[in-house]
């Protein structure tokens, strides 16, 4: 995760996201094709990282829905469509191990990082940019 | 002096290791009052397996378990052993050795087993504090030390490049030495990263092929692995902070550890003057150039060949024992070893020459496994095996290579080992002198009279007796094989078990043992205590965990929220479209007209789309969203109502019939026994859920017999019965006793439900459970037995005395942050 940064000095509050990075469509960014609402995306502060606890998630109210926000054992922060792509469970009622959520609803175990499924369902969700500046935790959600 | 008594001869060993000290007992075996005997050791220990030395490290053994010879050993045969005090010269003239601290004796005989020493690059920064080799047990603690949380020893804290709550690692070297000590940080908590010169990992064991599946498994297990690298210098100012590469790269490191190789320690002999070349140069009875001074172990060259693996240095030992005793004129022959690494789970043999150069190469390969088979021959001899992902046949091949036997009529089926090629070179087929465990020196005869003479049936007996297979396990399937050989239909195999889950390859009933016995008192404990390959589990075990913490020590372990399944996180159970439903416990499926209407009033308030009277004679409201479960919670907590734990693996429902208080054919007050029932069980953490009934006569209309634990009353008492389930597979009820009075009812439920809470396997049904080991073995325990009831009993009414704790109110009153967004965003 490219974009999530553990180093404050690198982070400058109110930068824009790079566009590449803010939402990706599973499948699209590998082959190239410009993930969708990529523009007029900015870093939002949503929360302090000790409001989710370690192997845990909060969500975040958006206009793309809900986004559940990870905070995992080794204080790294993911995001994701509050979704499972088999059959819409919410995913931030999951256990978090490891970088993956195990869905509540069926057991699917789907990767923080890109949001897909792990072999052998199939499927992918959204995944959202977020990052730490200090221990503040900021959303980059498109418009 | 007494002159009738012989002048023994003075031996003196220089080096307490594994070579020394076996040749010391192997001189024992044959002339035990032949030597006056003094032992010099660096170390300030008795002797120690080496080889378990990565075990150590990883965790899985501790120093003492690795202890072979103790001080009492020593003292026990009137050995006088220095230990901690190395020997810095030999005086050939005057027979004399001293030692650092100036202790001088002289010799008749000199034994040097001085060892090897880890290769240290001579690496700008390579004398940096936190640049070690892996060499001996200080090494290994030096290791440990990094592997703490609380930071590297000297170092600062703030400064450390961490990820991993123990720091970074990075190993130089990728041989069998190398990956045991990455493997063993990696379990510690460190982020590891090995670097190796060569394109493959252990290219010296393995072929390219076994190299990539074991590259592959490391990987999965956390640890990176660096091919093709150069290491430039160890970077730090007063202590390691990284390495850098050739290629520019630079990796963050607060501890590097030098795993590129072992050179015979040669110092002293070579200041003595003697014949030295890569090591110290022995002939065929391991005799150096001087003819008092033997040399056996890793500090030898025997024929142009030094040595770094245990096998030939037990043969050696025999050698320079028959020479020393003057019992035999033996010659040392160098024997082919076998090398197994020692990684929790990776499961692999290497032995002979397997590069198949002008040679034949059969290879089995089964991706989907993860194994790989490469049998090499020459002259229709086995010259060379490498089994990687599956080395249970490992000892079958290594007598192939050893004796050199004739495989051409096995060709075609010899990949498939010897359940299919079989026949001829079993190991009952092997003289009683062939060595069985290499580690441990022991032979087949050894083994099979300990075998016959106490009646030995399974391989613990065996290792406890003989010490065969007790140390690497490489030789377990050949001493499984003779136990199955000596002791027939006795003979008792070690069930398989099946692991927990894919992060682990221990068993449920492992790790609770593990958590009882070695007191592991949180999850990660555990994890770190048996090696789990992932660093926080997954959503199979760390509920299973939590669960066995929880059992093993209440009141004591603190109840892990994000290692609880969501329903019972949220205290409510999940439905399809992500809202809840809400259940409150109804004693004995009794309710009354207040709770009713605070019901009621809830489902308006809330606007609650679904009312549903559960099966359990409760009410389930349905669809309650997140944000309301606290608001609920608390509306229906100020009218009495409470959590009814309809979300856990946990006590239910006790479920009842009206009884003699209004049924005309009632013959006891069942509503009341099970309001009583209720009232003991409720907030009970089990392994899975468990359902209680009791019916007030034998029309059981409380559909007692299909329950956990179902009450049915008769005229003379309470029939108790157990392991029934309504579910997928109805299972009816066995009869487990007939008891006389409510006390009794209440006592056996308690001691029946904490023997279930004991022993069943998390996720296990009572149904299952009580078919796995048996009605009797329950009624032995709880029926038979009246102590251990009560005792059982006891415990049961101990961890209540915790668990009764309504979560409602409980989260009803804290803050109640985590039900609501964590932001909104427009």
């Amino acid at each position: 995760m490219d974009n999530v940064s553990r180093n404050p000095s690198t982070v400058m509050a109110g930068e824009d996201p790079p566009s590449s990075t803010v939402l990706t469509a599973c499948g699209k960014s590998a082959d190239g094709d410009p993930p969708p609402a990529m523009t007029q995306a900015a870093w939002q502060d949503v929360g302090m990282l000790d409001e989710i606890p370690r192997q845990g998630a909060r969500t975040v109210a958006t206009p793309h829905g809900a986004v559940a926000v990870f905070r995992t054992q080794d204080d790294q922060v993911f995001a994701l469509a509050d979704r499972c792509p088999h059959k819409g469970g919410t995913l931030s009622h999951g256990i978090v191990h490891g970088h993956a959520v195990t869905c509540p609803l069926h057991n699917w175990v789907i990767d923080l990082a890109d949001g897909r499924a792990a072999e052998p369902d199939e499927g992918c969700v959204r995944h959202f940019a977020v990052r730490l500046d200090g221990r503040r935790i900021q959303l980059a959600v498109p418009a | 002096m007494n002159m009738l008594v012989p002048q023994r001869r003075r031996l003196v060993i220089v080096g307490n290791g594994m070579a020394g000290i076996r040749t010391l007992e192997e001189i024992l075996a044959r002339a035990p009052q032949d030597f006056t005997i003094t032992v010099f050791g660096a170390e300030p220990h008795g002797n120690y397996n080496r080889i378990m030395l990565s075990p150590v490290l990883a965790g899985e053994k501790t120093f003492a378990d690795i202890v072979t010879h103790d001080r009492a050993w020593y003292a026990d045969r009137a050995i006088e052993l220095i230990a901690g005090e190395a020997v810095v010269e030999i005086d050939r003239t005057a027979r004399m050795v001293r030692g650092e601290h100036g202790t001088t004796r002289p010799y008749d005989v000199l034994l040097l087993a001085t060892g090897s020493d880890p290769i240290m690059l001579p690496l700008p920064g390579a004398k940096l504090p936190g640049v070690v080799g892996f060499r001996g047990i200080a090494d290994v603690e030096t290791m440990l030390s990094y592997c703490r949380p609380d930071g590297r020893p000297g170092g600062q804290p703030e400064s450390r490049s961490d990820d991993r709550p123990g720091g970074n690692a990075v190993v130089i070297g990728g041989g069998l030495l190398g990956l045991e000590a990455a493997h063993g940080l990696s379990r510690n908590g460190m982020a590891v990263t090995v670097l190796h010169l060569m394109p493959t990992l252990m290219e010296r064991q393995l072929d390219p092929v076994s190299a990539g599946l074991l590259r592959a498994d490391l990987q999965a297990r956390g640890i990176a692995v660096l091919t093709e690298v150069n290491t430039r210098a160890i970077l730090g100012e007063d202590h390691v902070t990284g390495v850098a590469l050739a290629d520019g790269r630079e990796l963050p490191a607060d501890l590097a550890v030098m795993a590129v190789g072992i050179r015979p320690s040669i110092f002293l002999p070579r200041a003595a003057g003697l014949a030295v070349g890569r090591g110290v140069r022995v002939d065929d009875a391991m005799r150096t150039s001087d003819p008092a001074i033997y040399a056996v172990g890793e500090c030898v060259e025997h024929r142009g060949a030094v040595f770094g693996l245990v096998a030939p240095i037990w043969g050696m030992a025999k050698i320079c024992a028959d020479n020393i005793t003057l019992t035999a004129d033996a010659a040392y022959v160098p024997a082919v070893s076998g090398t197994r690494l020692k990684v929790t789970g990776i499961d692999m043999f290497s032995a002979g020459d397997f590069s198949g150069d002008g040679a034949e190469a059969i290879v089995f390969r089964d991706d989907a496994r993860g194994v790989h088979k490469r049998l090499v021959l020459r002259d229709n001899k086995l010259a060379g095996v490498v089994l990687y992902g599956d080395a249970a046949d490992s000892g079958w091949y290594f007598d192939l290579l050893k004796t050199g036997a004739d495989v051409a009529a096995l060709r075609d089926e010899l990949i498939f080992g010897p359940a299919v090629a079989g026949g001829t070179g079993g190991v009952e087929a092997l003289p009683d002198t062939a060595e069985i465990c290499g580690c441990n020196g022991v032979s087949k005869g050894k083994i099979l009279t300990a075998i016959a003479e106490h009646g030995l049936t399974t391989l613990d007996a065996v290792r406890a007796r003989t010490k065969a297979s007790s140390s690497c396990g490489s030789c377990t399937c050949q001493v499984e094989a003779l136990l199955r050989y000596a002791a027939g239909a006795d003979y008792d195999a070690t069930p398989k078990v099946k692991p927990m889950c894919q992060c682990t390859s221990e068993g449920h009933d492992a790790v609770r043992a593990a958590i009882r016995d070695r007191r592991l008192k949180s999850i990660p404990a555990v994890m770190h205590a048996l090696g789990w390959a992932t660093p926080d589990g997954c959503a199979n075990c760390r509920p299973a965990l939590n669960y066995y913490l929880l059992c093993a020590w209440p009141g004591e372990y603190r109840d892990d929220a994000q290692a609880r399944f969501v329903n019972e996180r949220m205290h409510a159970n999940i439905q399809k479209d992500g809202t809840f439903s809400v259940v409150p416990r109804m004693w004995g499926g009794v309710t009354s007209a207040a709770e009713l209407r605070a019901i009621a009033d809830v489902v308006e308030r809330y606007d609650i789309p679904t009312v549903k009277v559960t099966g359990g004679q409760r009410i389930d409201m349905l669809g309650v969203t997140r944000e309301q479960l606290p608001h609920v919670w608390r509306d229906l907590n100020a009218a009495g109502l409470v959590s009814g734990h309809a979300y856990g693996k946990a006590l239910r429902t006790v479920k009842t019939c009206v009884g003699s208080e209004w049924c005309r054919f009632g013959t006891q007050d069942s509503t009341a026994m099970g309001i009583a029932l209720e009232k003991m069980c409720w907030g009970a953490w089990t392994p899975h859920k468990v359902k209680l009934a009791v019916s007030g006569c034998p029309r059981n209309c409380a559909e007692a017999t299909i329950k956990d634990f179902g009450v049915v009353a008769v005229d003379s008492g309470w029939e108790l019965h157990v392991a029934g389930n309504g579910g997928i597979k109805v299972r009816v009820t066995d009869l487990l006793a007939k008891v006389a009075t409510e006390a009794e009812v209440l006592e056996y439920c308690g001691a029946y439900l904490q023997l279930y809470r004991e022993e069943a396997r998390y996720l296990e049904r009572t149904a299952h459970w009580v078919e796995r080991v048996g009605i009797e073995s329950v009624r032995a325990r709880v029926v038979d037995d009246a102590a251990n009831r009560a005792a059982l009993h006891e415990r049961f009414l101990f961890a209540q005395s915790f668990a009764q704790d309504d979560p409602w109110a409980r989260e009803a009153a804290a803050k109640q942050s985590r039900f609501a967004d964590l932001a909104t965003v427009e």
